[in-house]
């Protein structure tokens, strides 16, 4: 229910674009209103969630350990997975953001005639890459759009990108790659029972709202050419805020753009936010010294505990008893005489009562 | 108590899922897969609050108090200020369901709320309702739904067949730990008397007598004496352990569970041993006669106001430092809680082993040294006489515990000892060690007796991998270094992998000790025949 719900969502937005656009010709709102709110939404709402984060405290330093520790200088730290420095945080931060180090820790268990066994399974961890990287790459290359002259990274990584030399606009692998990643995590959604099973709207909606992100993106590039000249001038004229309209850019341009408007908008709101998110998690961004260091608790309070006194006071009489020395000089009466000797064996200075 | 299927039975998981959505299957309370309701006087003891006698049956009335619903939310809304931890794992999974079959209770039980993402999600599933603009406007849409009576019911059934053992933590791309939001979800439980039995009686024990397992401090002694004797019946000599002793150079805090019961007693008699040899000027306490923490099972603050007692009584003592026993959760407690709950212990000193002159960087704030690395230390520095050959009898693999794996990282220094002291060591799979060790299945308060079956079901992953070594290298020992894993994993052999014995890491390490003036070993520490001799002595 939850991907029928998005799925028909999406088309609505599609439809919604289409008949704005050709229909009642509102591309100024399209094209200029929607995305400056969209862009302002992402900002703020961003921001707004980012301090959410920071203002409640990390009050304990809760590292979940992937390796050794650091202990005696001998034994080999997993400096990486079981960081006890900055340096080995970063790294490990480094590792977890760019190469989703701990996904590619997976592993699929099977049971069989009463065995558990464990295989390998990078599937998720080569799509979650796929997507995530082309996507990036994806988003990089839209610089083009904003900027006179393109700076040169963006050739560079066009170049790169392009580098098949296929057809006329040439190929860019990261559009086709980003689809096929975002159509193979859909479909696990789907097939894999367990995933299927947690699913939610929220988990299809960003899927399918990419897959038609993609999509229309790449049709505009090799279908259903648009003005690429025309769509420029009205990106500068966005980022300069000087907006225009150009006449003449196809309808289809504007799908796209209120497509991605959409996702700006929904993404502070998200589980998207996990982007941020994993920046501030604590049990990947501390580092595990705090035998080392103290972790300060900025709301740490006193607690009522029951005192060594109170123990004594419930126990002196076993303890005497047991030979154990006891704190309190000050005998009970029934002890004096007869335990004087013991209490003194045990270690305990006897005093007498004033 | 429900009768315990045969395990053929019982590893015939059905991982099928329900045709039902997971918000739309009520929550079925299943015998022998859940505790007693905690007892009133327990509560009474530690100012927990809405103390009465009640059953945990789902259908009975759990006596909450009227406003049950606005203490919860107000509970969440309080945490979320208090723990980024919280706010952010409620917020950012994407439910990918890489976790998904990493949690033990998952594989053993095949109940799809056991995945972690879906326990998660039933206090995220709240978290979205009350807490977020989505969850307020969307409601199911958003993934939110209304707390009812039913839901907080489930939050109890399931946060109590979660260990807190961090495995989903370890796969999860965002490091979500599902402890911390077990630990969290028990707490919010906890504000209306909602523990169970076995966790409320060892906390109130813990609190008046100083251990979990309420002795009083003259038990303690004669436990001790008992195992004094047993040491001498194997050795031929008296160790003399001191209680609560001034100006002793070390505090020896162990597990309270190694005082008393097989074969925790014999981990104990290991330390004992140890200790004598090295001649080493330490003490035990009665009074911190626990370093187990069943407080961490319930609140943050009930840990704080039990683990208390060790930095008070090293004070008081007038210690130079701290030295801990084998024990799972104790040492997630003292690396990642004890210094920021009631440190700084600026009363101690950078611990230095007094035989071979190291001194543990690595705790210098703590001031606690686990005994693991005490003994490492020890052994890489020659300083003990060791034949191996007396474990000759014995085949062992170990297992890592989920806390002193996840919430630490103390993987090579047990192993180290280990190769040092016997001659037949052999791993588990690696799917199911180190980092990626499978719990006991009765960790964090869950080895009580009424669930049985969920212990079992739980504890069938780290079982599976038991048999496997024991089938291929006739492993017949399974180590560890934990007091918990000492109560738990016997029944859990028993029942999975008849033929493979547990034990303590110093057990092992005091049978291969070679004592001065000690007499010839006839007996293990288990009194059983020592292997016989073949050939040289292998010292």
């Amino acid at each position: 229910m939850g991907a029928l719900f998005s799925f028909v969502v999406v088309i609505l937005l599609i439809l919604v674009a289409y008949v704005g656009v050709a229909a009642a010709g509102l591309q100024s709102i399209f094209g200029i209103v929607i995305p400056y709110v969209a862009v302002l939404t992402f900002i703020v709402g961003v921001v707004y969630r980012v301090i959410k984060w920071g203002r409640s405290p990390v009050p304990f330093p809760i590292a979940t350990t992937g390796g050794q520790q650091k202990s005696l200088p001998w034994i080999k730290q997993a400096k990486l997975d079981n960081p006890s420095s900055t340096t080995g945080v970063i790294g490990r931060m480094v590792l977890e953001v760019l190469l989703f180090r701990s996904l590619f820790r997976n592993t699929k268990s099977e049971l069989r005639d009463g065995k558990l066994g464990y295989g390998s399974a990078k599937w998720l961890w080569v799509a979650a890459i796929a997507f995530h990287w082309s996507f990036w790459i994806v988003l990089l290359r839209h610089i083009r759009l904003f900027a006179t002259p393109v700076p040169s990274f963006v050739n560079v990584l066009e170049n790169l990108d392009g580098f098949l030399q296929i057809g006329v606009p040439r190929l860019f692998l990261t559009g086709v790659i980003l689809l096929l990643a975002v159509t193979y995590l859909l479909l696990r959604r789907f097939y894999v029972p367990q995933v299927r099973y947690i699913s939610l709207a929220s988990d299809y909606f960003p899927l399918f709202l990419i897959m038609a992100i993609a999509s229309t993106g790449i049709l505009m590039r090799y279908f259903f050419r648009v003005d690429i000249v025309g769509v420029k001038e009205l990106t500068m004229g966005l980022v300069s805020f000087n907006p225009v309209i150009p006449a003449g850019v196809g309808t289809i341009f504007y799908i796209h753009v209120f497509l991605v408007s959409t996702l700006f908008i929904y993404f502070p709101f998200s589980k998207l936010m996990h982007m941020g998110g994993v920046f501030l998690s604590p049990t990947r961004n501390l580092a595990n010294n705090s035998r080392m260091v103290r972790h300060a608790n900025p709301w740490n309070y006193p607690v009522k505990v029951h005192t060594y006194d109170e123990y004594e006071e419930e126990f002196r009489e076993k303890m005497i008893n047991a030979g154990i020395p006891i704190e309190s000089t000050v005998l009970p009466e029934e002890f004096e005489e007869e335990f004087k000797e013991k209490v003194e064996d045990a270690g305990t200075p006897v005093r007498e009562e004033e | 108590m429900a009768k315990t299927p045969k395990p053929e039975e019982l590893s015939k998981i059905d991982y099928k899922l329900p045709e039902k959505g997971w918000m739309d299957t009520p929550v079925e309370f299943k015998e022998g897969m859940y505790c007693h309701g905690a007892r009133p006087q327990y509560l009474e003891t530690v100012d927990f609050p809405n103390p009465r006698q009640w059953s945990s049956k789902k259908d009975e009335d759990w006596k909450l108090p009227e406003n049950w619903k606005e203490i919860v939310l107000n509970g969440m809304k309080e945490r979320l200020e208090k723990y980024r931890s919280f706010r952010l794992f409620m917020d950012i999974c994407v439910r990918c369901g890489a976790c998904a079959d990493k949690c033990q209770f998952f594989l053993g039980t095949g109940d799809p709320k056991n995945m972690p993402v879906l326990r998660a999600e039933l206090i995220r599933s709240v978290y979205k309702r009350y807490f977020t603009a989505s969850g307020k406007m969307l409601g199911k849409l958003a993934g939110g739904r209304e707390l009812t009576l039913d839901v907080l019911k489930e939050w109890w059934y399931y946060f109590y067949q979660c260990s807190e053992c961090r495995r989903c933590s370890v796969f999860c791309p965002y490091g979500i730990d599902q402890a911390e939001i077990t630990m969290i979800g028990r707490e919010i439980l906890n504000l209306l008397g909602l523990n169970t039995d076995w966790i409320a009686g060892p906390v109130a024990n813990s609190y008046m007598r100083g251990n979990h397992l309420g002795l009083e401090p003259h038990t303690i002694k004669s436990n001790f004496d008992f195992m004094a004797e047993d040491i001498e019946e194997v050795t031929g000599i008296k160790v003399e352990p001191t209680f609560n002793r001034k100006g002793a150079e070390i505090l020896f805090v162990a597990p309270s569970g190694d005082f008393f019961g097989d074969p925790g007693t014999y981990t104990c008699m290991g330390y004992l041993m140890l200790f004598h040899e090295l001649g080493l000027d330490y003490t035990w306490s009665t009074y911190a006669s626990e370093g187990g923490n069943f407080g961490s099972f319930t609140s943050m603050e009930m840990g704080k106001r039990l683990n208390y007692k060790i930095y008070a009584e090293a004070k008081r003592l007038g210690v130079k430092w701290i030295l801990g026993g084998e024990c799972g959760h104790m040492w997630r407690v003292v690396n990642q809680y004890m210094d920021t709950w009631n440190g700084p212990a600026d009363f101690l000193e950078v611990p230095v082993s007094p035989i071979t002159g190291t001194r543990f960087e690595n705790a210098k704030s703590t001031k606690m040294v686990h005994i693991a690395e005490f003994t490492a230390d020890l052994i890489k520095h020659g300083k003990l006489k060791l034949d191996p050959s007396r474990n000759d009898h014995l085949k062992v693999t170990f297992h890592d515990s989920c806390n002193t794996a996840r919430g630490m990282g103390i993987l090579d220094e047990p192993r180290y000892i280990l190769k040092n002291v016997l001659n037949h060591f052999y791993e588990m799979p690696e799917e199911t060690i180190r980092e990626k060790t499978f719990c006991c299945g009765s960790g964090s308060g869950l080895n009580a007796a009424e669930n049985m079956e969920l212990r079992l079901r739980g504890g069938f992953p780290r079982a599976n991998a038991v048999k496997y070594v024991h089938q291929k290298y006739g492993v017949n020992m399974l180590t560890n270094i934990c007091a918990i894993d000492r109560a738990a994993l016997p029944t859990l052999m028993n029942y999975w992998v008849p033929g493979v014995d547990v034990a303590g890491v110093h057990e092992l390490v005091a049978n291969a000790l070679v004592m001065k003036g000690e007499k010839e070993r006839t007996q293990d520490l288990r009194l059983e025949p020592l292997p016989e001799k073949v050939g040289a002595e292998n010292v």
